[in-house]
């Protein structure tokens, strides 16, 4: 090892700083294995031979007496440098070399767990989301009577609203009132009509729950899927509180800066309705394949809840107690909305086939690990 | 639907936006417009529509541009026409609506045309067609579809001279026969409303015409009829008849009474532009008490503090003052078709200066059957103003009240995933075979039938019942990996199943687990049998959060969780067992039985677990209940026993547990040698034939007291001695 000891000219500070500077760089570039911890250490800090005992011996014998003090402090940082070099040195663990260590780099072993479905965790968000709002949950059977699922949502029989809503019927209800035939509920809108039944105002109820219909599946159909639907009644509500529920559970769902947009639609039991946009989560509104370069993805239907649901609900109260009018149109009013949540999840994350939710394949639930 | 921006503009003059805007614009007041196709230099945009199923009047392009005419403020140009005049009549053609059809047919109008030419279309007909690329067939048959979609009312035009004597609107004969326009012979039912003329049905109305009195090349004379029909009966001949119409979509919306005439007039004039004139006067018949719950409905009331109570707080509201004004009410719902009058709220009070009184009564348009309410006019104030105009308030928030089965569930979930079972949801279908096969039948639920439920109209065969068990569902979601070469599965879902009757079906929460791989050995159990084991601890797992925890130790066998070796007909006899707790089975589990494997081409075992969580959901979560931890040092004592294979663990923790020794703590079996064939050494050779090796460990501890060298042993004694009983031999 026969290298020059670098030439100090000048002792005044900024020479010094530069030189250590310079000294402060090998160390650094000086980069060593484990193995040269020991060969690194002499190379440096060498008692006799050490090249810091040769630089402070040769530029310590020609400094001037008020240059000692901070070529010495700069020596001793210098030192420290070279000395955590080496501790972090000796505690690395030893790359893929030493034959008795382990070989770090092969997988782990604990068996990783479960992974929940990204619909339902979808689903439970939503579900968050209104309970933070003052929302309860409220739950009701998959297979509904067709008064529930349609009559009391003012959806009459024999109605053109119907054919919007593939219906699945169970065998042996032709005999029975077509109030009582049972079905497999279309919307998770019938749990509105039992809450209210059950239950005077306020009502404040977020539903989330597994709907049919008579769809054949293709990449964005189902037969089976899931919906989240609100309900809030009370005196004075507004329209422009379901705007800015709505508004406020799209920001929380999908962050801050999104922004929502109301369009006039229809639903037999809401009066005002409406479907709700909102400004594309991947574009924000620019425009892209994910929103049809519209920059607006359409999320959910809601609206006012339509007075002949609420005589519906009194009309079935009043069987309980003839007095029953706490659902007098004329003095309350509410709101619903509903959502479904598959193409919620869908849009989140760049789902492109439907079926995949149902498929319990362990590639397709892995990807949400 | 397809609109045209040229046709839609040649009804309202001066819209200054562009076809795009007005899409847009359209769009935001819920007429729908999903794409805008340009039509090239000249002809405008094709717009797509999606008009809502209750605004049948949109359903042209009139309709719309009423909504672009009430938009922009704008006038909307009158559908007038100009028809030949007509040569007189020896009589009036005769229109009769039977006594029994009244109710269904509320306006019938007929006008004849004589000396007709029959040639394609031109002009403006032809020209529109070719942009909407419907297909022409002849003046007389497109002037019928060109005034459909122009302004939305469906005529039919007949060879008046296939007409025997005049038109009788009537019920059909129940089997009577008729041959409809697309070749079909249909048999009628006697609710079918039929045009009939004396002899025989033409059409069935509303929903399509005949094939007897249809327009051909050599049609002379035409009897265009406009009519209006009852929504319910054109829905039910439309449905029975699989017949889904332009005609019968717009009949069972509910179509407009005084539009008959006018749809008359401009079908007529159409026809006519070839040659021709009309012979009489337009025979009008109307039943005026169709015509009173229809086009002459009533005024409703529509009041200002109605509107601002539904509607709330507008962007342009200013202090104290909402924009929601008597004004804009009037300008929207005069737009609109509607005619309001200022009703006096109360006689005797003068009109103040609060317009919050402001009440109007509202004639409704005959085109507008789904305005019927207040609410349905605070609605179109809204639309029409803008619902983004409205502002973001929030209502008051109401406390949470938390779902009596949301703890139990998600600790369930979250135990299952950090078990390391992945969440599925399987269909909620099953077929026959799978319900047959794969029914709980030990379910305790005695008092309520558990029948399986059909479906009226399944989706498909696989699909006829719905699931009475997560079983089937499982399976194919296994085998759905294993076919995709994903060797590895554990999953779990949380359903429902459906048992009970056509009357009354009972939805019960259960739980499954799917479980397949290649399984290491542990130290008690070889690889072939893990999976079962692995399904075991985690049923043990799920029910210790419920109930206590299963302890070796316990001697009430009766309170703690069992299992059995019995177990349903679906899993392998001898390689699945029944999870009962307090003595009621709660959970099955073990290897899918050969046949269902096989008839699944299943390449690997799988393993199953079904668990009714209805009865597991019954037992409140368990709280836990901390014990002092005792300060004295454990002592750990090994014992390694030979036993007979019909020894079983439960046997020997069993005699253990009876030596009552209140200082052993734990009991737990370490490892289990049985001489493998494969014995690679002599010495290997642990237990003879039929017997296997029980490494044991027993730990004693008190809470007192350091134990003493001279008890230690002598409780190793006593449990050699119990052990010994059993037939065990200790090995040195």
């Amino acid at each position: 090892m026969n290298e020059t000891i670098p030439q100090l000219l000048n002792y005044d500070e900024p020479s010094l700083d530069a030189a250590f500077a310079t000294l402060a760089d090998e160390v650094r570039a000086e980069t060593f294995s484990p193995r040269d911890a020991e060969a690194f250490r002499l190379h440096w800090l060498g008692r006799k031979q050490g090249r810091l005992k040769l630089i402070s011996d040769a530029w310590l014998k020609s400094a001037p007496a008020d240059a000692r003090k901070p070529l010495g402090i700069r020596f001793n940082q210098l030192k420290q440098q070279i000395e955590v070099a080496l501790a972090a040195a000796v505690a690395a663990p030893p790359a893929a070399s030493a034959k008795a260590g382990l070989d770090i780099t092969l997988p782990g072993s604990v068996r990783a767990p479960g992974i929940p479905h990204p619909l339902l965790k979808t689903m439970n968000e939503i579900v968050a989301v209104f309970h933070d709002l003052g929302y309860s949950t409220a739950l009701g059977p998959q297979v509904e009577s067709d008064f529930y699922n349609f009559e009391a949502l003012n959806f009459p029989p024999n109605h053109p609203a119907r054919d919007t809503q593939d219906t699945l019927l169970l065998a042996g209800q032709q005999a029975r009132p077509s109030r009582d035939r049972l079905l497999m509920r279309t919307h998770t809108s019938p749990v509105q009509i039992r809450s209210m039944i059950a239950q005077a105002p306020p009502i404040r109820i977020v539903v989330p729950g597994k709907v049919h219909r008579n769809d054949a599946a293709d990449a964005t159909h189902s037969p089976v899927f899931h919906q989240v639907e609100g309900l809030c009644v009370d005196t004075g509500i507004t329209f422009s509180d379901l705007k800015g529920t709505l508004d406020h559970a799209m920001k929380a769902l999908f962050g801050s800066s999104v922004k929502t947009r109301f369009f006039p639609s229809f639903f037999p039991f809401t009066e005002p309705s409406a479907d709700v946009q909102i400004s594309c989560i991947f574009c924000a509104g620019a425009g892209c394949r994910r929103c049809k370069h519209s920059g607006w993805i359409e999320l959910l239907g809601c609206g006012m809840v339509d007075p002949t649901v609420f005589s519906s609900v009194t009309e079935e109260r009043r069987k309980l107690n003839p007095a029953a009018d706490a659902y007098n149109p004329a003095k309350i009013s509410g709101f619903a909305f509903g959502m479904g949540v598959e193409r919620i999840a869908m849009v989140q994350h760049g789902i492109s086939d439907i079926g995949q939710f149902y498929s319990g394949d362990m590639r397709f639930l892995e990807q949400f690990a | 639907m397809n609109i045209l921006s040229n046709w839609l503009r040649s009804y309202v003059h001066g819209i200054t936006a562009d076809d795009r805007q007005l899409a847009e614009d359209l769009t935001l007041r819920g007429i729908a417009v999903e794409g805008v196709h340009d039509l090239g230099l000249g002809n405008g945009h094709l717009f797509e529509m999606d008009i809502t199923t209750n605004r049948v009047d949109a359903m042209n392009h009139y309709g719309i541009a009423r909504e672009a005419a009430t938009i922009y403020n704008l006038p909307l140009a009158p559908l007038d026409t100009a028809l030949p005049a007509a040569q007189p009549a020896p009589n009036p053609f005769s229109v009769q609506i039977a006594p029994e059809a009244q109710s269904l047919c509320g306006r019938f109008t007929a006008r004849v045309l004589r000396n007709v030419t029959i040639t394609p279309s031109t002009g403006q007909v032809a020209g529109f067609f070719a942009l909407l690329g419907s297909k022409p067939i002849s003046n007389a048959v497109d002037a019928s579809n060109f005034v459909l979609q122009g302004m939305g009312h469906p005529t039919h035009a007949f060879d008046l001279d296939k007409i025997d004597g005049g038109i009788v609107v009537r019920l059909a004969h129940k089997g009577e026969r008729l041959k409809l326009l697309d070749g079909s012979e249909r048999t009628l039912e006697a609710d079918d409303l039929v045009i009939a003329d004396h002899t025989k049905a033409l059409s069935i109305a509303g929903v399509m015409g005949g094939w007897d009195s249809m327009i051909t090349a050599e049609t002379k004379n035409i009897l265009v009829e406009a009519a209006w029909f009852d929504p319910v009966s054109i829905r039910r001949s439309s449905r029975r008849h699989g017949l889904h119409t332009d005609a019968s979509h717009r009949f069972e919306r509910g179509a407009d009474l005084n539009a008959c005439p006018v749809a008359n007039a401009l079908v007529a004039e159409l026809i006519l532009q070839s040659g021709g004139a009309p012979e009489g006067e337009l025979v009008d018949v109307i039943v005026p008490s169709v015509a009173a719950r229809t086009a002459n409905r009533h005024p409703i009331a529509l009041s200002l503090r109605q509107v601002r109570r539904h509607l709330g707080t507008t962007l342009d509201d200013q202090p104290g003052q909402s924009a929601l004004t008597a004004d804009l009410v009037r300008q929207v719902l005069t737009a609109l078709g509607c005619t309001l009058t200022e009703a006096a709220t109360n006689g005797l009070q003068p009109i103040t200066s609060n317009q919050q009184q402001t009440t109007f009564s509202v004639q409704l348009p005959s085109w507008r059957l789904d305005l019927e309410r207040e609410i349905d006019l605070v609605e179109e104030v809204a639309r029409v103003y803008g619902y983004n105009r409205f502002a973001n308030t929030l209502p008051t928030a109401l406390p949470v009240i938390a779902h009596p089965l949301a703890a139990a569930e998600s600790a369930v979930r979250a135990r299952l995933l950090a078990l390391g079972y992945s969440e599925a949801i399987s269909s909620s279908f099953a077929s026959e075979a799978d319900g047959a096969a794969f029914v709980t039948t030990n379910r305790n639920q005695q008092s309520t039938p558990h029948g399986l439920i059909a479906l009226e109209n399944p989706l498909s065969d696989e699909a006829r019942l719905l699931r009475p068990s997560l079983a089937p569902g499982m399976l194919t979601m296994l085998a759905h990996n294993l076919n995709r070469d994903v060797r590895e599965v554990r999953l779990f879902e949380q359903g429902t199943i459906f048992t009970g009757s056509a009357e009354q079906v009972v939805e019960s929460p259960s739980l499954s687990l799917g479980l397949t791989g290649d399984l290491p050995p542990t130290r008690l159990h070889n690889a072939k049998d893990a999976a079962v084991f692995e399904l075991k601890s985690v049923i043990e797992s799920l029910l210790s959060l419920f109930a206590a925890s299963v302890d070796a130790l316990s001697t009430s066998a009766a309170s703690a969780l069992a299992f059995s070796p019995d177990a349903p007909a679906w899993l392998q006899p001898g390689r699945s067992a029944t999870a009962l707790l307090n003595g009621a089975p709660i959970a099955c589990f073990g290897e899918l039985v050969a046949n269902q494997r096989e008839a699944r081409k299943l390449r690997q075992p799988v393993f199953l677990a079904v668990l009714d969580l209805d009865a597991l959901y019954r037992l409140p979560l368990r709280r836990a209940a901390a014990r002092e931890l005792s300060r004295f040092q454990a002592v750990e004592r090994d014992f390694s026993f030979t036993f007979a294979d019909a020894v079983q663990w439960r046997t020997i923790a069993q005699a253990i547990a009876a030596l009552a020794i209140p200082e052993l703590t734990r009991l737990t079996p370490v490892e289990i040698f049985r001489d493998a064939k494969t014995a690679s050494a002599p010495a290997a050779s642990v237990a003879p034939a039929g017997h296997y090796a029980l490494l044991l460990r027993c730990v004693f501890q008190s809470t007192q007291r350091t134990l003493r060298e001279d008890e230690l042993s002598e409780w190793s004694t006593r449990l050699i001695a119990a052990l010994s009983a059993l037939g065990g031999t200790i090995r040195t």
